[in-house]
């Protein structure tokens, strides 16, 4: 995977934020070395649409979408938010459009300052951009609440330790709706919470994008919580992107090993299924200070070949709003339910010559050396 | 302490015949300046030798107390413990540190959560895996050097040699809960305590790690328990699982009556509140109301009671007791339990008046049901 590439993006004037060929890197102190957090990712979200974006920590999907929202601002790349290059805006006009995208965060207790009142961390975004005063801004503040589901009077003069990391999370997504944003990032909104508060937490997110006509992109490292939420996941490894798809269509049939991995990896709450060795992932992500050359996942990848390390998969599409990052992709048209349906899709949509003849399946592993990376590692 | 006999609490009184572990009753409070709260609220079970037995439940639930009250793993002042623990055959709760010093690390053991805060930070890891090799085997230094080197090759970690002289920052998340299971391991313990083990970790390396304790528990014939809040975790890895709810446990049974026959509202609410991958996107997720009760005062009758949708005026001022179902080893904590005519009718009555006995509202939620209006 790994890839670059532009191939999966709709065309501009469909989407309200595209994000092109984003870079991100960071100094190792003094060492000149960098770290490669992202490197060259593109992602495009419609209006009302929900982007997932997934993969395990240290692929830079946090990374990613604080530089959509230039916090900071990328190394490279564009970010076309509503007509405008957010990365070239000179900060004062960036500022101005801030209230237009809010971001809601992974520790809800941690992202509320602990001694403000909750009527007063929800107020603040109005009073700064002076939406409102007096009584008509506690009564936006009141409405608010109440959509998200915290009782206004009992909460106003309450602060954040005396509610429970649910009811926090709830009063953060308060404060980024207050604006009436377009674009909210969830970076990772509900993985500190309980399951049974994750649910609720979900739910709210659905109908509050419903209600308040939201964009939201969801970076969160559970593939299932994604595929609830989302109308397009894409899938990060390393600081690139792996897979892009609509959740249904990327759950049945994953065409990149990564993603396939990652799905096998998943503990299903079904005793029949007895969790195996086989597809298990091997080894660890490697450091993004000295990614791997070629594809990013060649050390772990179970269909390795030479090639791999030499080129850079770039993105092509292999099925209806299917892209994927690999040189050898999975059978990504398998003898599964609706792929007569998809195949005649894909004949009426695409030209023949977008969709490449997989190559026959490795049966021998790579001799380490031959394939120019060091096999995985044995998990046990 | 010039005791040679390996592990063994007190040396006497230990039946090779008697279950491994036998939990009877066992209560944990814990004092504090707003009241008792009662933790762990009287849990009994066994466990057989080679077996395992998943522990379930929320934060909050008493899951991680109860197996720390059972490795006796709990601060000395403002504890109320009772009950019983019987670990092959003699109680072992109220035992003295001293006494207890031969039962961690070579009878029991435990694997924490954060790999990074359970491992000293300026201690090489070969120093923390031998430490107990002296200490409970009495091995010599160069005994102790290669066992700790077998260990590290055993739960999987590349350049062993090389790694004895790494300090734990040195490695990742992965290879961190690597060494502590390695250390756990390091006096063949039978019974390996494993309190989230995988929390911490990334869902491809969480898949590893599962697969090496299941793989050295095999090898071992070591007993385990596995304390974890997801139950994607269980269910492919466990012979038996414990529900625990606001202390008590709610249901036991064998993992597959569990979830093909599960008895209890709380399990059933538990399992439909997570995403599950067959879902189409966008199907509502049935949620749970409201938060787990405050353990001070808890409510009268069933714990789950106000928030659950079966709930009866009954259920509001009777505590249901455990229950046996018709499977053996199957039991539960319930007055209308799932799947039941007396829980069915509880059901329709609830939604026939739109709420339960405790005023939680009960609609009809077709599951899984796509919202209506996705963009």
């Amino acid at each position: 995977m790994a890839g670059s590439g532009t191939e999966h993006l709709r065309p501009a004037g469909d989407t309200l934020l595209r994000a092109e060929n984003l870079v991100v890197e960071f100094p190792v102190g003094r060492t000149g070395l960098k770290v490669h957090a992202v490197s060259d990712v593109s992602i495009d979200v419609r209006a009302g649409e929900t982007l997932g974006l997934v993969g395990e920590s240290g692929c830079g999907k946090s990374t990613t979408g604080r530089a959509i929202m230039q916090l900071p601002r990328p190394t490279s790349g564009r970010v076309l938010f509503d007509g405008h290059d957010l990365v070239t805006l000179p900060s004062s006009e960036l500022r101005r459009l801030r209230p237009e995208m809010q971001m809601i965060f992974q520790d809800p207790i941690s992202s509320l300052n602990p001694r403000r009142k909750v009527s007063q961390i929800v107020a603040e975004p109005l009073r700064i951009w002076k939406r409102a005063a007096g009584d008509q801004l506690d009564k936006i503040v009141e409405t608010t609440l109440e959509n998200v589901g915290i009782d206004p009077a009992a909460a106003w003069d309450r602060r954040p330790h005396q509610f429970s990391g649910g009811q926090c999370q709830r009063i953060c997504i308060a404060r980024a709706l207050v604006l009436n944003p377009k674009l909210i990032i969830c970076d990772e909104p509900v993985s500190a919470l309980d399951v049974s508060v994750q649910a609720q937490i979900l739910n709210l997110l659905e109908e509050m994008k419903a209600q308040y006509n939201l964009t939201l992109i969801f970076i969160a490292h559970d593939l299932a919580v994604v595929k609830n939420v989302s109308d397009r996941v894409a899938v990060m490894y390393l600081g690139k992107l792996c897979e892009v798809a609509p959740p249904d269509e990327l759950y049945a049939r994953p065409a990149h090993p990564y993603t396939e991995a990652l799905l096998r990896s998943i503990p299903v709450p079904d005793p029949s299924i007895r969790p195996g060795e086989e597809g298990t992932l091997g080894g660890e992500i490697p450091s993004p200070v000295a990614p791997p050359s070629g594809c990013r996942f060649r050390t772990r990848c179970p269909r390795v070949q030479d090639m791999c390390a030499q080129v850079e998969p770039k993105m092509r599409q292999i099925g209806l709003g299917h892209y994927v990052a690999c040189h050898f992709p999975l059978d990504a048209i398998g003898p599964k339910p609706g792929a007569a349906q998809l195949a005649q899709q894909m004949n009426a949509m695409t030209s023949p010559t977008t969709r490449r003849p997989v190559p026959p399946k490795l049966v021998t592993p790579p001799v380490s050396g031959v394939s120019a990376s060091a096999p995985p590692k044995p998990a046990g | 302490m010039s005791r040679k006999v390996i592990g063994g609490p007190t040396g006497t009184g230990r039946d090779p015949n008697a279950k491994l572990l036998r939990v009877v009753d066992i209560k944990t409070h814990f004092r504090t300046e707003k009241g008792t709260v009662r933790a762990v609220d009287g849990v009994s079970f066994t466990l057989d030798r080679g077996r395992t037995l998943g522990v379930v439940g929320e934060s909050g639930s008493g899951k991680t107390i109860l197996s720390r009250s059972i490795m006796g793993l709990l601060p000395k002042r403002n504890v109320v413990r009772q009950g019983h623990v019987y670990y092959e055959g003699t109680d072992i709760i109220g035992l003295p540190d001293e006494e207890m010093r031969h039962v961690w690390g070579s009878e029991m053991a435990m694997v924490f959560q954060d790999p990074m805060t359970s491992l000293n930070p300026v201690k090489k890891i070969g120093k923390q895996i031998t430490e107990s090799l002296f200490l409970h085997l009495h091995m010599d230094k160069q005994d102790a050097h290669d066992t700790a080197l077998a260990l590290l090759s055993s739960v999987g970690i590349p350049e062993p040699e090389q790694r004895l002289n790494e300090y734990p920052h040195q490695l990742s998340g992965g290879m961190r809960q690597r060494v502590v299971i390695a250390i756990a391991l390091a006096c063949g313990p039978k019974l390996l305590f494993a309190d989230e083990p995988t929390t911490a970790l990334d869902v491809t390396v969480q898949a590893q790690i599962l697969n090496l304790l299941q793989q050295l528990q095999r090898e071992r014939h070591m007993a385990m328990i596995l304390v974890t809040h997801d139950l994607g975790v269980v269910a492919g890895r466990t012979d038996e699982i414990a529900v625990m709810y606001a202390g008590k446990v709610v249901e036991h049974a064998p993992t597959p009556v569990l979830f093909s026959n599960m008895k209890m509202p709380y399990t059933e609410a538990l399992l439909s509140s997570i995403p599950k991958l067959d879902y189409p996107s966008h199907t509502r997720l049935e949620v749970i109301p409201g938060r787990p009760p405050d353990l001070i005062n808890p409510p009268r009758g069933c714990r789950f009671a106000p928030r659950c949708k079966y709930a009866q005026e009954r259920c509001l001022n009777e505590e249901p007791p455990l229950i046996a179902a018709e499977t053996p080893g199957h039991m539960f904590r319930c007055w209308f339990p799932v799947g039941s005519p007396e829980g069915e009718e509880a059901l329709s009555r609830n939604l026939a008046a739109g709420a339960s006995a405790s005023g939680v509202p009960v609609t009809d939620v077709p599951m899984p049901a796509s919202l209506a209006g996705r963009s």
